[in-house]
């Protein structure tokens, strides 16, 4: 970890008419880091993750991130075209529905390969290599490369789809609630998974979630949101273990012990 | 030409249609290979027809042009018949069959044999003129594409080819990259023609009715094939030759004979194979016949 966040965000709002978004919120992000935003369903913490993946404009503040050059700019002073070439290098998006993420009707080893090839990468077996590579990282068969991702389990197309952003070594990776829809055993293998690869790679990263175990495991820091605010901010397991805000204690009462 | 035909104008379309039209024409040759929006008009044939060729040829066409229209390399099918029939209803211009002698040329699916000159236009009739269509439907999204020079989908699709069959499967159109800018949609051409389309001294037109797009490459401008470095292009080789006037290295259309099994490969380009057969150049099928009258 270095001194310089690599993310900077501040005053960062969004208003849907009068309705709160989220409202006010302001953290630093540092390499390496990874930030779990929990809360209920309709807490805002969907919306606040796609103003800082430049998804949704935010109705005020700003986010500033730090260029490889070291060189911080402001996302929403960027160019269209200098926005969606750092999303598909630099950065990537793990959608909660894989669906959303991969392209359904072409084989895994394309989907891998496209962020590649995006950048200008012009031999097919290099291409292949790599994602023969990438598929054995998320632990997918190497002779499962030429099906499409409609024959995949939803662990497997969720894999496939942590495979298809990491392909180009970003830096920064936002998730949507990554485990949400998959059964508990898969969780855990997908959740280990993620939590050795953001290691060996030294991925940032901003984890969505509304299950605090995904949390615990994960993250290195977490902000709990309600209402659109962020009501508490700090370590994990501080966070976890001593929840200071009512609301917080509420919702790490409630986790069902088995 | 008969009285009652005084009630259309030279070429059909109104002289304000025709003037919407060449903007947009010079628009697209003044930016090789961006698909221009025109306002596509209705003519009196079915969309697939080639209304966006007929449009454009309409457009630039005058007293003076010679024109030849092609279907399928062909100048006697129905689809070239007809329009070479109407240009000569509504324009009244000469036309003919021979490559050489055309000024504008309307195409469908080929680009003649013969190299075309300075001077010559080449109109296409274009079905799809979105090369991404059916990698993204959404035309706002190909749209942004288009101008942020993303075209990394392109080369998925070849991918897949490749993982699929093993070679780059797509015989006709395919993709081109023009003058290192926009990735364009060569119209069904077979992809035998697309190295015809690299640095051409004439002016090729596409037009597409349907979808309302005009675009166009300029004279001496760089078509490339898209393809992988360790996959190149490469264009349709033929074992045989032509049946009739014995060319080699020309787009072969197969047709079949009987139900025995029997079949002939023949110029797809009428013209060139006559043209040939003119100058003393006998294929294999016709020199048997000729053994057999005599």
């Amino acid at each position: 970890m270095t001194d310089t966040p690599l993310l900077k965000v501040s005053g960062v709002s969004k208003f849907y008419g009068s309705r709160i978004g989220c409202k006010d919120v302001n953290f630093e992000l540092w390499p390496g880091e990874v930030l779990a935003i929990v809360g209920e369903s309709g807490s805002g913490k969907t919306t606040l993750l796609n103003c800082l993946s430049t998804r949704l404009m935010p109705t005020a503040g700003s986010v500033e991130y730090r260029m490889r050059d070291g060189n911080f700019r402001d996302l929403y002073h960027m160019s269209e075209a200098e926005r969606r070439f750092l999303m598909r290098t630099d950065w990537g998006f793990v959608h909660q529905n894989p669906a959303d993420g991969l392209r359904m009707t072409v084989s895994a080893g394309a989907n891998v390969g496209e962020r590649l090839m995006a950048v200008g990468d012009r031999h097919y077996g290099r291409i292949r290599e790599t994602a023969t590579d990438w598929l054995g990282r998320v632990e997918i068969s190497a002779d499962r490369i030429d099906d499409q991702p409609r024959a995949f389990s939803g662990g497997m197309r969720q894999r496939l789809q942590i495979a298809r952003n990491l392909v180009t070594g970003p830096r920064l990776v936002f998730m949507d609630e990554p485990t949400g829809g998959l059964d508990v055993s898969v969780q855990a293998r997908l959740l280990d998974l993620v939590r050795g690869l953001v290691n060996d790679l030294g991925l940032a990263a901003i984890v969505v979630t509304h299950d605090l175990a995904v949390a615990r495991l994960l993250s290195h820091r977490m902000m709990v949101m309600k209402d659109g605010h962020v009501i508490e901010h700090g370590l994990t397991d501080r966070v976890l273990d001593d929840p200071r805000e009512p609301y917080t204690q509420l919702l790490v009462s409630s986790i069902l012990q088995v | 030409m008969t009285a009652d035909l005084a009630t259309y104008n030279f070429a059909y379309l109104d002289e304000q249609t025709k003037r919407m039209i060449r903007r947009a024409i010079l628009k697209a040759i003044a930016i090789p290979g961006y698909q221009v929006p025109f306002a596509s008009r209705e003519m009196p044939m079915p969309y697939g027809w080639g209304t966006g060729g007929v449009q454009v040829t309409a457009s630039i066409i005058g007293p003076e042009d010679v024109l030849k229209v092609i279907d399928q390399g062909a100048d006697d099918t129905t689809n070239a018949v007809s329009i070479r029939a109407f240009f000569q209803k509504v324009a009244d211009v000469a036309v003919t069959t021979h490559t050489k002698d055309a000024t504008i040329i309307q195409t469908r699916h080929r680009i003649p044999e013969q190299k075309l000159t300075e001077g010559q236009i080449l109109v296409y009739q274009v079905p799809i003129p979105e090369p991404l269509r059916f990698l993204e439907p959404r035309e706002t999204e190909t749209r942004k594409m288009h101008a942020l020079e993303e075209y990394g989908l392109m080369h998925v699709k070849l991918y897949e080819d490749i993982a699929i069959n093993g070679r780059i499967s797509k015989t006709y159109a395919y993709p081109v990259k023009v003058d290192g800018r926009y990735v364009m949609d060569p119209s069904p051409t077979p992809k035998f023609d697309n190295p015809k389309m690299h640095m051409s001294d004439a002016l090729q037109l596409f037009g597409a009715g349907r979808e309302k797009r005009i675009y166009a490459v300029p004279p001496h401008t760089q078509v490339v094939s898209l393809d992988f470095e360790d996959y190149p292009f490469e264009i349709q080789k033929f074992e045989q030759d032509c049946a009739l006037c014995g060319a080699h290295g020309v787009y072969l259309d197969e047709v079949v004979l009987d139900d025995k099994g029997g079949r002939m490969f023949v110029c797809s380009d009428t013209d060139h194979c006559e043209d040939r057969r003119e100058h003393g150049h006998v294929g294999a099928m016709l020199a048997t016949d000729r053994e057999a009258a005599e």
